[in-house]
């Protein structure tokens, strides 16, 4: 029963967004689409849907992911370097070989993220934090460094709105032509929910998951080159979209508790919903125009945080 | 006092390198027209002093507070409201409104705009979570993010050529500061300076942590209440003056640790600031002269402060 709510809850929510828009398409046009009604769907809103799916899914499980690994509820792509980390790697192509290079940005995206991530798990080993949450503040002032580099890079070649402009997120741009590597996120999640046994018990921490006889270190190293190359690849086709690693899976651990494995779907269809209606809601916020939806995603996610943050916290 | 000797002699050595730094600033390459090169450079080594006055002293109080030495005010978030604030305007008005050119006001809104926002948060904080400093800077860091989000969405519609005009703003630049606003901060920061050398013991009992603290009678969350204050409007300041600097006082505080091996905050203020004030000199000695204004002076800052945070963040394991 609660299955079947669950599949009609999506299905609705992916018909809503193929007929929300400026040119508005309506439910009979869907069933029997004419010539520009099946444009607008094949080239526009089809892809955005799959892109937000898609974004939505693999940040959450990313963000689930680092927590598992690093035993701490505050840590995220973006609380890790690894946004910041994508953005020096894309500017860096941009000044290397020009600014049309879609294969240079999303080959550079990709090392830089995974080199900023181990740098910052390197650190979180070699040093005994006092308090679990000087993790992600140093991990967003090692962000901060990061960016702060990647920012003057840009200044001295007078690629900071544009680069600004690449990685704001938005979908509003995504179109067929653009949309493809995000696809790259569903073979991700396979080997994620492939190696999923073995992420569930690295939150027992390092000792205990070797003792159970994971390969700790391979294993972690693995988790990360996964989380990197999918927080590169939506960096490179939605943009930067703060906080839903965070407030996803630790909303979703409120009532599902920390089991990695039983998490796991959970996030991935609450995450895509989430991102999916963020982005109807700001498609019809000011109709006919659009915000971005990292704006709507970081007013209700900067709320949700908060919220989390502080609950329980009061004396 | 034996064992503070060389510390005494380590402050006096950066006096005379500051000092020597000054004067080579202020007649390397004059030509003898001196009414125009002291005018000139005076008003540019006054605001390179105050700023690195303001961010050196604000990040070592931000560090005894926090006790932590890899942390920087900037992640309460207050040089994105700066940001925000200068781009939301540039947004609503356009480049042409008096209210972005007339720079007093534009120094005094967005001072007033950084310190109001800051007082809210310790406001809040203080009276809902008392001793709870780490709750009160993750929520300033998370508030830092969200304005963020917003500055990059109103960045993306503003016309290029008024960009341009933003862009300058936005990253700090000592060589058009305005001479009267010298003069105005410094009727905010003197005083702040003052009261915090008068409270500079309070501070040093700061160190032993919340518990001694109070037990010694220092009512630690009053006074870290106001030693928050002090920090938003040097910062303030500072930024309202030449724009963000985010590593210049991380640099100057976690050098001055090192070389003056005391817990003595009047002693590490002073040698901080004496160290930031040489070496922010010298920068500009290089751009002037060497690099002949090729580059701006806070891309240096902010990458050998940014360099001297990882290297710190990978080499020490006693940082937090």
């Amino acid at each position: 029963m609660k299955r079947i709510s669950l599949s009609v809850l999506f299905l609705v929510s992916v018909i809503i967004s193929l007929m929300v828009g400026v040119e508005n398409v309506t439910f009979m046009q869907l069933l029997s689409p004419d010539e520009l009604t099946s444009i607008i769907l094949f080239t526009l809103r089809i892809p955005r849907t799959v892109s937000l799916l898609a974004a939505g899914a693999i940040l959450s499980v990313s963000g689930l992911l680092m927590q598992q690994m690093t035993q701490n509820k505050f840590v995220s792509p973006t609380t890790a370097g690894t946004m910041s980390s994508a953005r020096l790697g894309m500017i860096l192509a941009m000044v290397f070989f020009g600014q049309h290079t879609v294969f240079h940005r999303t080959l550079f995206a990709f090392i830089f993220s995974i080199i900023g991530t181990l740098v910052f798990l390197q650190f979180l080993k070699t040093v005994k934090l006092r308090n679990s949450i000087m993790i992600p503040m140093v991990g967003l002032m090692f962000g901060n460094v990061v960016g702060a580099i990647g920012t003057f890079i840009a200044y001295q070649y007078d690629l900071i709105q544009n680069a600004t402009a690449w990685l704001q997120g938005n979908v509003s741009l995504v179109s067929s032509q653009n949309y493809k590597l995000i696809l790259l996120t569903v073979p991700l999640l396979i080997l994620i929910y492939l190696f999923s046994q073995y992420f569930s018990v690295m939150n027992l921490g390092r000792e205990q998951a070797s003792g159970l006889g994971v390969a700790y270190q391979q294993i972690e190293l693995i988790g990360i080159v996964i989380v990197s190359i999918a927080t590169a690849a939506v960096l490179l086709t939605v943009g930067n979209i703060p906080f839903i690693g965070l407030v996803v899976p630790n909303l979703l651990s409120l009532r599902y508790g920390d089991h990695f494995r039983k998490l796991l779907f959970p996030t991935v269809y609450f995450g895509a919903l989430f991102l999916l209606w963020s982005d109807i809601f700001s498609r019809i916020v000011i109709y006919p125009y659009e915000v971005p939806v990292s704006l709507v995603v970081g007013v209700v996610g900067t709320a949700l945080f908060l919220f989390l943050l502080l609950k329980g916290e009061k004396a | 006092m034996t064992d503070n000797k060389h510390v005494y002699r380590n402050i006096f050595i950066a006096a005379i390198l500051a000092m020597i730094m000054a004067s080579i600033y202020m007649t390397i390459g004059s030509r003898g027209n001196w009414s125009y090169i002291l005018s000139l450079r005076g008003k540019k080594l006054a605001a390179l002093t105050i700023v690195s006055i303001c961010s050196t002293t604000a990040t070592i109080l931000f560090h005894t507070i926090t006790q932590n030495r890899i942390l920087t005010p900037s992640i309460i978030g207050m040089d994105a409201i700066y940001i925000f604030f200068q781009t939301i305007s540039l947004f609503l008005f356009g480049h042409n409104h008096w209210f972005l050119q007339n720079t007093y006001t534009n120094f005094f809104l967005s001072t007033v705009s950084m310190t109001c926002f800051s007082l809210l948060l310790y406001w809040f904080f203080f009276k809902n979570f008392p001793g709870r400093i780490y709750l009160l800077l993750m929520t300033g860091l998370i508030l830092g993010t969200f304005f963020r989000s917003a500055t990059s969405f109103l960045q993306v519609l503003i016309d290029p050529n008024e960009f341009l005009i933003l862009q300058n703003r936005l990253f700090a630049s000592f060589n058009n500061v305005d001479s009267s606003l010298i003069n105005v901060s410094m009727i905010v920061v003197l005083p702040v300076l003052m009261y915090i050398f008068y409270k500079n013991k309070a501070m040093d009992v700061l160190h032993l942590g919340r518990t001694n603290a109070i037990g010694l009678g220092v009512n630690v969350d009053r006074f870290n209440l106001i030693l928050f204050i002090s920090i938003s409007l040097l910062v303030s300041i500072s930024t309202a003056l030449v724009g963000p600097v985010m590593f210049l006082g991380f640099l100057g505080a976690n050098v001055s640790y090192k070389l003056f091996k005391t817990y003595q905050h009047w002693l590490l203020i002073i040698g901080g600031c004496l160290f930031t004030i040489s070496f922010v000199l010298f920068g500009q000695i290089l751009i002037e002269h060497v690099f002949k204004f090729q580059t701006a002076l806070s891309i240096i800052l902010e990458f050998v402060g940014g360099s001297y945070f990882l290297y710190i963040l990978l080499k020490e394991k006693e940082v937090a």
